[in-house]
């Protein structure tokens, strides 16, 4: 298949997905679990895709991503409450000092950049430690964000520990989707420039690396600041996702679940992140939602051991099975691609071809 | 003939251990010149420490005019030295396309004509392009990093041990390949322990021991002395 026809495809399914939604949209109740699934599952897509370009791409094992997202969900829901609804919100702190409210998307930007300025200061010292330590590290650090953003001296800017509600959010399950989608194709434009081969390199041998004349500290931190940047971003998502916010919200188990997410896509795959994230959402929040119920019974048999908080011994017995007996995910290291999957079919139907052939043979 | 590269009393250490002591020797312009000694003589890291990836204590390094000493890897290798690394360390999830652009990510010009280059030199590697480099055979691995050095246009190569653990056949194609790369005018300077084969394809070596140099000659003086013989070549010394 030739560059231009692969584009041409590409355009065409996405296309396709966005009048699909569109569709759906108009056609569904509002109310539907379906489009919950579809909102989040857009925003945990970008924020997996992130935390992969560090990961899966660069090999630096960071757990802060949670940290970076309450940075960007914060400067978003900061600048764009409205001046008009300070005064009830930061009721506590005589309407807080920040008297301006920003546009969206400019905000939203806001939010990237001040999860990116925060990751460079930290990568700063971080950068220099290697796995487990700069997984305790980064972890600790997000913890210590969201201490900080509870601390009642900080109040007139981030309300202290009290919710921050009433400023913009989205209707439609298109906005996430748009937004997810122009900055995972930023990503992914990265992974495939000289850039990203050299994070791959990195990640691959530092030593080697070196040797070609690669910027070791240079490219890490590159690497940490552009992913907490589209980590912001989908913080600020989720913060008009779910319309208030809380810095209780981004606790460590936060950033498990995106950790979760990337490991059932496999490390390494964009494709695998954004599948699994929908996945991963879908069944959290919609199809294993039964396992919580106390009172199930099926045909008269009261199903045991089920109650509020179940499904998570689930997610916690899936990891288990993920990492001892299929380590690479649903992708590997692989990308969806049309080709691979127009070869998948190519071949199963080839196969089956040649099966009736031998049967009519008999 | 003028010299490319002019070490005078370098000193290495780790942490409290010298390994390089106060060593000089030079690599004049297009030839092959070796460093041979046994294990822990501190060949390796006088490699590394002309390329950046450790700091020299003391000691100046001069390549082409300017001082290398001190500089960080990246604008030593812009320079024009590449090292191909001890044990290969190919990168192995990239496919081998990738690793030769590995190669040249110091330069921004067209990589047209060097692929090509040096894909003329290792068919195998155009054949093998889109193979994850960590399936290669150790030889071919051999060969992709040499050709991943290559991609940078060094006008020195340096070459940490390219015979560590091939089988006999495959050395042999490594330093034919040596050879030809020289040919072409690449200036290289080899670390071996081989030390047999190393001094029959160098026009200059030095014979290293804990840290210091302790013999200069051409690579066929080299091969003829006495207590290399006894030392490297392992044949007993005549009484």
């Amino acid at each position: 298949m030739s560059t231009k026809t692969k584009a041409a495809w590409n355009v065409g399914l996405i296309a396709a997905l966005l009048g699909l939604l569109f569709i759906l949209e108009q056609v569904m109740p509002s109310g539907s679990m379906l489009f919950t699934v579809l909102k989040k599952g857009a925003i945990y897509a970008l924020v997996a895709v992130s935390m992969n370009l560090l990961n899966g791409f660069t090999g630096l094992f960071s757990l802060g991503q949670a940290g970076f997202m309450l940075l960007g969900a914060y400067t978003y829901a900061i600048l764009t409450i409205p001046t008009e609804s300070r005064a009830s919100v930061y009721q506590y702190f005589d309407g807080g000092i920040v008297q301006f409210a920003l546009p969206v998307p400019v905000a939203l930007i806001a939010g990237g950049i001040v999860a990116a300025i925060f990751a460079y200061l930290i990568g700063l010292p971080v950068l220099r430690l290697k796995s487990d330590y700069l997984a305790i590290a980064t972890l600790g650090f997000a913890e210590i964000i969201r201490a900080v953003f509870q601390w009642d001296k900080l109040g007139p800017i981030t309300n202290g520990s009290n919710l921050l509600r009433n400023f913009p959010s989205f209707k439609s399950v298109l906005y996430p989707f748009i937004v997810s989608g122009i900055c995972i194709a930023l990503i992914v434009m990265l992974i495939n420039s000289t850039y990203g081969r050299a994070f791959k390199a990195i990640r691959d041998d530092e030593i080697a690396a070196e040797a070609m004349g690669i910027n070791l500290a240079h490219h890490k931190r590159l690497a940490f600041v552009i992913s907490s940047f589209f980590a912001g971003v989908s913080g600020g998502l989720l913060a008009m996702y779910q319309t208030t916010i809380q810095a209780s919200m981004f606790k460590s188990a936060m950033t498990y679940e995106i950790l979760l997410i990337v490991v059932i896509g496999g490390i390494g795959s964009v494709t695998g992140s954004c599948i699994s994230s929908f996945l991963f959402i879908a069944c959290s929040e919609w199809w294993l939602r039964f396992l919580d119920n106390e009172n199930l019974y099926i045909g008269g048999f009261h199903v045991p051991f089920l109650r509020p908080g179940f499904r998570k011994v689930v997610f916690a017995v899936v990891i288990m099975a993920m990492v001892l007996f299929y380590r690479q995910g649903i992708m590997g290291t692989k990308e969806f691609s049309i080709e691979a999957f127009s070869g998948f079919f190519k071949k199963k139907f080839g196969k089956k071809k040649v099966e009736e052939g031998g049967g009519s043979h008999e | 003939m003028s010299n490319i590269l002019e070490v005078k009393n370098l000193n290495v250490s780790y942490g409290g251990i010298k390994a390089v002591k106060d060593i000089s020797f030079v690599v004049p312009k297009g030839e092959v010149v070796t460093l041979i000694g046994a294990n822990g003589a501190g060949k390796s890291s006088t490699l590394r420490s002309i390329v950046g990836l450790v700091k020299p204590e003391s000691g100046n390094i001069q390549f082409k005019e300017g001082e290398l000493a001190g500089l960080p890897t990246d604008q030593i290798v812009s320079r024009g030295i590449t090292l191909v690394p001890e044990g290969r360390r190919v990168f192995p999830d990239m496919t081998v396309l990738e690793n030769l652009k590995i190669g040249a990510y110091m330069r921004k010009d067209d990589l047209e004509e060097d692929l090509k280059w040096v894909h003329d030199l290792f068919p195998r590697l155009k054949e093998r392009s889109w193979q994850l480099a960590g399936t290669l055979s150790g030889g071919e691995q051999q060969m992709l990093a040499i050709g991943r050095a290559l991609m940078s246009k060094p006008e020195l190569i340096m070459m940490d041990e390219p015979s560590l653990g091939l089988a006999p056949i495959i050395v042999q194609g490594v330093f034919d390949i040596i050879r030809e790369i020289n040919k072409q005018g690449v200036t290289i300077l080899l670390v071996e322990q081989n030390a047999n084969m190393a001094l029959k394809a160098a026009n200059l070596g030095y014979v290293m021991e804990t840290g210091r140099i302790t013999m200069t000659g051409t690579g066929m003086e080299l091969l003829e002395n006495e207590e290399v013989k006894a030392a490297y070549l392992g044949k007993a010394k005549e009484k």
